[in-house]
C-alpha cells in the first residue's frame, strides 16, 4: 500500500519532467545536443493558402550557388531559365499552393479502422449471445405471445387510445 | 501615375481591421480622406475607390518588403478576387523587389482565392499576359507547379 502510493508518486514526477520545459532543456545541456526550440519570438515561416507571403523564406542562409542565383535574379527575369526560376521559387516556399492543398488517403485508414473495431464489437456481441446470455424464456414464443395478445384484447388494455384502441371488436381484426 | 511621396502615400490597407484586432496600435501612414471605417450609416466606399487604393498602395516606389508582403496577405484575405490592375502593380513592386519567388506565388494566391469558379483565374491571366512578358515572369502553369 505505502509502496504503491511512494510508486505512483514517482510517477507523477516523471510525467512532470517530461512536460516542464526547463528540465527538457536540463537534459539537452546534460547530452550537449542542440535540439531545435521553437523561438516564438522570432518570425516563423508557415505554408497557407491564406497567407501568400510568409514572413520569413523557408532558406535563409544561402550557399555560394544560390547567392549566384540570387544576384542573376536582380537583372531581367526573362534571362532566367525554368529551372532557375523553380529554385528561386523553393528557396522562398517550401510547398506550393497545390501541394498545401493536396488530399491524402488518411480517411481509408480511418474508415477502416473503425470498421474493424466495429467487427470486434460484433465479435465480443455474437460471444456473449452464445456463451453468456441464457435461451430466452418459453413466454417469448409465437404460441405464447398469440395467447397473450388475445388475453390482452379481452381484458381491454388501454383501449382509449393504446393497445386495445387498435383492435376492430366487430370485425375481429386490427383495424386498418 | 502621379506618383506620390511617402507623406501622401495611400492610406494603409488594414485601417478597418488594426484598431479592432490590436488595440492601441495607431498607424504611421495616413488615412484616406474616404470613410472606410465599417459603419453602416457612413459612405460606403465604391469598388473603384478600393481598387484604386491599393493600386495606390502597390505603386509606392520605395514599397519595402514587409509592405509587400503586408498588403498581400491583407488582400487575400478579404472576400475577393483582387482585379488585375491590383495584381498588375503587386507584381512590379515585386520587380523592384527583385523578388520573383513572391510574383509566382501571388499567381498561385489567385488562383487559389478564386476556389470553385474556375473561370476567373484564366480571366486575371489573360489581363495580365503583357506584364508578365514585359517582366518575365513565369505562370505557375508554365513552371509545372500547379500539380503536384
Amino acid at each position: 500500500m505505502l509502496s504503491s502510493r511512494i510508486a505512483l508518486r514517482g510517477f507523477r514526477l516523471l510525467a512532470w519532467r517530461g512536460l516542464s520545459s526547463s528540465a527538457h532543456t536540463h537534459a539537452t545541456q546534460e547530452k550537449g545536443v542542440a535540439t531545435p526550440v521553437l523561438d516564438c519570438s522570432q518570425p516563423q515561416y508557415i505554408d497557407r493558402p491564406d497567407i501568400p507571403l510568409p514572413d520569413i523564406t523557408c532558406i535563409t542562409k544561402y550557399n555560394l550557388e544560390q547567392l549566384k542565383l540570387k544576384e542573376k535574379e536582380s537583372g531581367p527575369w526573362s534571362q532566367l531559365t525554368k529551372d532557375e526560376k523553380l529554385a528561386l521559387y523553393r528557396l522562398n516556399f517550401q510547398k506550393t499552393y497545390a501541394e498545401m492543398r493536396q488530399r491524402s488517403n488518411e480517411w481509408k485508414t480511418v474508415l477502416g479502422v473503425v470498421l474493424w473495431f466495429a467487427g470486434l464489437t460484433g465479435l465480443f456481441y455474437w460471444w456473449g449471445l452464445a456463451y453468456v446470455y441464457k435461451p430466452v424464456p418459453h413466454t417469448f414464443s409465437e404460441d405464447w405471445v398469440a395467447m397473450q395478445t388475445q388475453r390482452m384484447l379481452d381484458l381491454r388494455i388501454n383501449p382509449v387510445s393504446g393497445f386495445s384502441s387498435h383492435w376492430d371488436y366487430e370485425k375481429k381484426q386490427w383495424k386498418k | 501615375m502621379d506618383v506620390s511621396g511617402p507623406d501622401t502615400a495611400a492610406s494603409p490597407p488594414a485601417e478597418n481591421e488594426s484598431p479592432s484586432e490590436s488595440g492601441q496600435e495607431t498607424s504611421s501612414i495616413p488615412e484616406a480622406p474616404v470613410a472606410t471605417r465599417c459603419y453602416s450609416h457612413g459612405k460606403q466606399e465604391t469598388d473603384e475607390e478600393f481598387d484604386a487604393r491599393w493600386v495606390t498602395y502597390f505603386n509606392k516606389p520605395d514599397i519595402d518588403a514587409w509592405e509587400l508582403r503586408k498588403g498581400m496577405n491583407t488582400l487575400i484575405g478579404y472576400d475577393l478576387v483582387p482585379e488585375p490592375k491590383i495584381l498588375d502593380a503587386a507584381l512590379r513592386a515585386c520587380r523592384r523587389l527583385n523578388d520573383l519567388a513572391s510574383a509566382i506565388r501571388i499567381l498561385e494566391a489567385v488562383k487559389d482565392k478564386a476556389g470553385p469558379h474556375k473561370e476567373i483565374y484564366p480571366y486575371v491571366i489573360q489581363e495580365l499576359q503583357p506584364t508578365l512578358n514585359e517582366l518575365g515572369i513565369s505562370t505557375p502553369e508554365e513552371l509545372g507547379i500547379d500539380k503536384v
